[in-house]
């Protein structure tokens, strides 16, 4: 399906939710539930709130379908009301850490320096079959500060473009590259180590590299 | 050095240069100069090499969206909620 007929798709089942038909919204929705979980597990890191705020996010929608601005697309809207259920979530489970949270400004300036040179083979997809390296995966990107982790996580794991995460962010479109950039050279860098095979628990460090 | 009318030497840049435009380069969003310039760059320091094939790894890796799979059960919870939804 092309983006315009995606679109007049999408424009049509809206249009079926608007005149009360709620099968209609499951469609709708339906593409976009990886979506929506990851982007929630991006901010709170775990899955049962990551669930819990996909579950809010998706009944936010539906009850407010009709603000919906055909501008948009309704996967971005959907990510943007994710992203601030979110954050309200996290802002009602520890106030005190939110405010740091949303104020923090990690060092933006300045150059980094990659940590490690070891060379990496291609990475063969069966890799990510396994559960040790989707868990290695998923701490790198969680250990990441909510700055850098929101952009990479919109960016690299959802595919949005440059305007779209910027809109739903709230920053600079130049903002989102930097970031982006930092997050993949500190997300590099964490999972480096582990191409010894030392992040798989249980496993002794082996000097083969594991891709 | 002699060169023919219309070409350019490609000027060496520094390797922290180059790693400040790694993530631009793979996402394509380089002049065409800037491009040739790494792409030199590239070919004589392995150091940067590794930095670009690792960035491009942990692109590819997180992309693949196995990562962040969704629970089980997700699809029909999620449903359940909606239908009891005013």
């Amino acid at each position: 399906m092309t983006e315009s007929q995606l679109r007049n798709n999408e424009a049509e089942l809206i249009k079926s939710v608007c005149a009360g038909e709620r099968e209609a919204f499951y469609e709708l929705v339906r593409p976009y539930e990886r979506m929506i979980y990851a982007t929630a597990i991006s901010v709170v890191k775990n899955p049962a709130d990551a669930e819990e705020v996909a579950q809010e996010a998706v009944l936010k929608a539906f009850s407010h379908i009709s603000a919906f601005r055909e501008e948009a697309r309704f996967s971005t809207w959907l990510v943007q009301i994710t992203y601030n259920e979110a954050r309200m979530k996290l802002r009602k489970a520890r106030p005190h850490l939110y405010e740091s949270i949303d104020h923090q400004e990690p060092n933006e300036e300045g150059d980094l320096w990659p940590k490690d040179y070891a060379d990496w083979r291609p990475i063969p997809s069966e890799l990510l079959e396994q559960n040790e390296t989707r868990q290695a995966v998923q701490d790198a990107i969680t250990s990441l500060s909510p700055t850098y982790r929101e952009v990479l996580v919109l960016r690299d794991v959802q595919n949005l473009s440059i305007k779209e995460t910027s809109t739903i962010l709230g920053i600079s479109e130049p903002n989102v590259k930097t970031r982006l950039h930092r997050a993949r050279l500190l997300l590099r860098d964490r999972l480096a180590p582990g191409i010894d095979g030392s992040w798989i628990k249980g496993q002794p460090y082996r000097k083969a590299r594991a891709w | 050095m002699v060169r023919k009318e219309g070409e350019m030497a490609t000027i060496e840049i520094s390797c922290v240069e180059v790693w400040r435009e790694i993530s631009n380069y793979l996402n394509e969003e380089i002049s065409p100069e800037m491009r040739e310039r790494m792409e030199a760059h590239f070919k004589a320091c392995a150091h940067c090499t590794a930095v670009l094939d690792g960035t491009r790894n942990v692109v590819e890796l997180i992309g693949d969206g196995r990562v962040f799979p969704v629970p089980d059960g997700f699809s029909k919870r999620l449903y359940k909620k909606l239908q009891k939804s005013p």
